[in-house]
């Protein structure tokens, strides 16, 4: 695979689960890049997500990854487990996260068990282990949910160092936050 | 006088194979409570009851057929996909009605009703004690590897299907666990004591414990205190050992209210 060799195509895409909710859809991810999808409630921005990762069906078109692009998932709205004594570091051993020089507002969360995160810290706690982890594909759904302008800048710092061979399409109802880190931003319609 | 019984060559193996299982099924346990699924540990246990009293009707291997039922459940856990707690509770009263009508059909039934659904811990014996070794040995061998799969699933639920793994081996793993687990614990220490042991350390431990590792070396403690208290309580009063094991666990549940966890803050 060459570095020019896309990380994701979709051609003419429709998806959806008992019947299709989106599409046709074509777009392309190039390593380095970050994508944007933007678009009204309820257009098929959280199900074409799910598609590449297989979680909604395929009606049509074609979606093309190669073998080798590993992926990370940050779902919309990541189920925080009620009582499990997991602590953020090892969340993010089990990432394949590195803890070494994390930011202030990320190494705190290292030492709490998840149960004592807020919700907007286990978001956090979610994106970063994604965005951070070695997965070459990072899937952001609405990353900023919950989280407050410290967190926010924390995403957009490390969106704006993205390694070159990586990329990352988001999905997000955050216009300033898009426009912010985004190259490039695709609108869905109905 | 009962410290030293507790010793007696008579009763060494059960106690043995009891402590060994004191250890093991709590760290089931943290595995099905980790998925929230630890009431699965009842309906298993329920069903594998149910098998091992078909079997007796059928005047066939009781374990055998406590397998084929606990593996029943195993299956309907997997291939339903989306198993909740209540899927759980119908394995649980479907098992529990089947063991009590089954076993009103023959003798052989109604004993081994009566073994599955109280134990005999002092009857085992040495495949019992060997079965529970392995047990222990398995879980302590792939716990890590399997710990960390489970893990993911948990906290990054579409993780294997974007990656196009399969999740099929940590699956299978843990319910080849679960029921060889479960048949080991309802043939020695019955249904309820099985389930409590899977439950009660788990739900202390993951409250205390600040890590995972840390959580499942308290279920593991915890699993062993009960345990030997049970017995040694047992054997000095003359009571049945499940019902005194889970006196000992339900004992230990205030642990939960302490206002503190164990661990050092990294």
């Amino acid at each position: 695979m060459t570095e020019t060799t896309p990380l994701l195509e979709l051609c003419e895409v429709r998806a959806g689960y008992a019947q299709p909710v989106v599409g046709p859809v074509s777009l392309r991810l190039s390593p380095g890049e970050v994508l944007g999808l933007k678009g009204v409630n309820g257009v098929g921005k959280t199900t074409l997500l799910k598609l590449i990762t297989g979680e909604a069906r395929l009606f049509g078109g074609r979606v093309h990854r190669p073998g080798e692009v590993t992926v990370a998932h940050h779902r919309q709205r990541p189920e925080k487990p009620p009582e499990l004594p997991l602590t953020g570091r090892e969340v993010f051993r089990i990432a394949s996260v590195s803890t070494e020089r994390l930011p202030a507002g990320v190494a705190e969360l290292c030492r709490l068990c998840l149960d004592e995160m807020s919700g907007g810290q286990f978001q956090l706690l979610h994106a970063w282990a994604c965005l951070m982890g070695p997965a070459r594909l990072v899937l952001l759904d609405e990353p900023t949910n919950n989280l407050d302008q410290v967190a926010i800048e924390l995403l957009l710092a490390e969106l704006e160092t993205l390694a070159p061979d990586r990329g990352v399409l988001m999905v997000s109802h955050d216009p300033a936050f898009l426009e912010a880190t985004c190259d490039r931003i695709v609108p869905l319609c109905g | 006088m009962w410290l030293s019984l507790a010793w007696d060559p008579l009763f060494r193996v059960p106690l043995a194979t009891g402590l060994t299982l004191a250890v093991a099924l709590p760290l089931l346990g943290a595995c099905l409570r980790m998925r929230e699924q630890w009431f699965s540990g009842l309906g298993v246990a329920q069903l594998a009851a149910a098998g091992g009293v078909i079997g007796a009707l059928l005047h066939a291997p009781v374990i055998l057929f406590a397998l084929l039922g606990a593996a029943l459940g195993g299956a309907a856990r997997t291939l339903t996909g989306s198993t909740r707690n209540e899927h759980y509770a119908v394995m649980l009263l479907g098992g529990w009605a089947a063991v009590l009508l089954l076993s009103a059909w023959g003798h052989e039934a109604g004993l081994a009703a009566d073994h599955l659904l109280n134990g005999q811990l002092y009857f085992t014996s040495l495949p019992h004690l060997l079965g529970a070794v392995g047990l222990l040995a398995a879980l302590l061998l792939c716990g890590h590897w399997l710990a960390r799969r489970l893990l993911i699933t948990r906290l990054f639920p579409s993780h294997f299907k974007a990656n196009r793994q399969p999740d099929w081996p940590h699956e299978l793993c843990l319910e080849a666990l679960l029921v060889g687990g479960v048949v080991l614990g309802i043939s020695t220490m019955g249904v309820m004591a099985t389930f409590a042991m899977m439950f009660i350390p788990p739900w202390i431990a993951f409250r205390l414990a600040r890590g995972w590792m840390r959580a499942l070396l308290l279920c593991a403690l915890l699993g062993a205190g009960a345990g030997l208290a049970g017995f040694i309580v047992a054997l000095a009063l003359d009571l049945p050992f499940g019902p005194a094991l889970v006196g000992m666990l339900l004992l230990a549940l205030p642990l939960r209210l302490l206002p503190f966890r164990f661990g050092r803050i990294a």
